[in-house]
């Protein structure tokens, strides 16, 4: 299960952000997999905790946004839907397409809660 | 890619850029990819790779699918024409290493313990065993997977995806990740067809049409020495192009990496 990795790289990361923003901790961390990133993003939920013990992260709530599958044909143009494992092109058919949404793996947004500099 | 100035907002993601903040939490976007540790040491690798002229090929496949013995037939025949070194990744054991050793190119085992996979830290921590200088083709034999490989970066110029007449002509359909982005698909053990009759080789070869990929598909039984010589031809032809991409100063990356299309559009080819 290469998640637990991809869980570990997601909370490096987030604790790199954290520490750079002055945060005492996460609220929330939202991420955004596509089908053909060959992450499962449930199983990612269940490994995140496992990741994030101990850390600033421990706390936060994960939430992930499933991309679409969504290819651009190179002969006739047409952008549709298609499955992972059927890229071609939902309007004529043809293989040669290109996938315009459906393999992200990206951290978009983390939520710190950042305490109030007191001044003087 | 630079995650302060927000030239990774693209047209397709800038709607999740930006979102109310709640009261007591300040919202940070960050629009990069969730590997990108592991990303920036492939970089720091393939840099390493480019320095040397080195072509670096990330051998995939299911357990059994005869990367190994491949490597030897490679090996076998092309060692007095290139300088070869392997890489190998296993959860245990020195063997394949040893059966590479025994072709008299150098050869470090990667033992992996319970990874599923390779990633960039481990192949960088075995260069760092290696000795690279004069070394013109690098493989890395992957741990044998359909599924964890697919998702890391190594630093890799190039990705070869092996499917065993044994395994069934529908591996393509049900592991699209892993075929999507081979750069180059090999059929093994193609002497067996002649045993097998439910292995049709343009049977997956329509499977990977479907992914899209536009990919070699080279058919070949590396034990009975049948189909090598369009393998060796797509070898030479990687080789040269990555010395004229050296001696341009340029890099390339393996067709398809995940995150790759929409974020790193253009960095399918650029300065090293």
């Amino acid at each position: 299960m290469h998640e637990l990795s991809v869980a570990q790289a997601l909370v490096d990361q987030v604790e790199d952000l954290a520490r750079q923003h002055g945060a005492t901790g996460v609220h929330l961390i939202r991420v955004r997999i596509g089908p053909l990133a060959g992450v499962v993003a449930e199983l990612l939920g269940t490994a995140f905790p496992l990741a994030a013990a101990g850390g600033r992260a421990e706390f936060a709530r994960l939430e992930w946004v499933e991309a679409p599958i969504r290819v651009r044909c190179r002969t006739c143009g047409a952008e549709t839907e298609a499955q992972a494992n059927k890229l071609v092109c939902g309007a004529c058919g043809d293989w040669q397409t290109e996938v315009v949404s459906g393999d992200e793996l990206i951290l978009e947004t983390v939520e710190l809660d950042i305490p109030e500099r007191i001044e003087g | 890619m630079c995650d302060t100035c927000g030239c990774n907002v693209t047209p397709g993601n800038v709607k999740f850029a930006y979102k109310p903040v709640e009261p007591g939490a300040t919202t940070i976007s960050v629009l990069q990819g969730l590997l990108k540790k592991n990303d920036d040491q492939a970089d720091h690798n393939r840099a390493h790779f480019d320095a040397r002229g080195i072509l670096t090929v990330n051998l995939m496949s299911s357990p059994g699918s005869g990367k190994t013995a491949l490597l030897e037939a490679t090996i076998k025949a092309l060692k007095s024409e290139f300088r070869i070194a392997v890489i190998e990744g296993d959860l245990e054991t020195e063997n394949d290493a040893e059966r590479i050793r025994a072709q008299g190119v150098p050869a470090h085992q990667i033992v992996t313990g319970t990874a599923c996979h390779l990633d960039a830290h481990m192949v960088h921590d075995a260069l760092h065993q290696m000795d690279l200088s004069g070394i013109d083709l690098l493989f890395v034999e992957n741990v044998g997977n359909l599924v964890c490989p697919a998702s890391f970066d190594l630093g890799q110029h190039a990705n070869v995806a092996l499917l065993s007449t044994t395994e069934g002509d529908d591996k393509p359909a049900k592991y699209p990740v892993m075929f999507r982005g081979a750069d180059a698909v090999v059929i093994s053990k193609t002497d067996l067809l002649a045993v097998l009759d439910d292995f049709s080789p343009d049977k997956a070869e329509r499977h990977i049409r479907e992914l899209a990929n536009p990919a070699p598909v080279l058919r070949l039984s590396a034990r009975k020495g049948e189909g090598m010589e369009a393998w060796f031809a797509w070898l030479r032809g990687q080789l040269a192009s990555q010395r004229a991409r050296v001696a341009a100063g340029q890099t390339q990356r393996p067709t398809i990496q995940p995150e790759g299309a929409l974020m790193h559009g253009a960095r399918a080819t650029e300065a090293a």
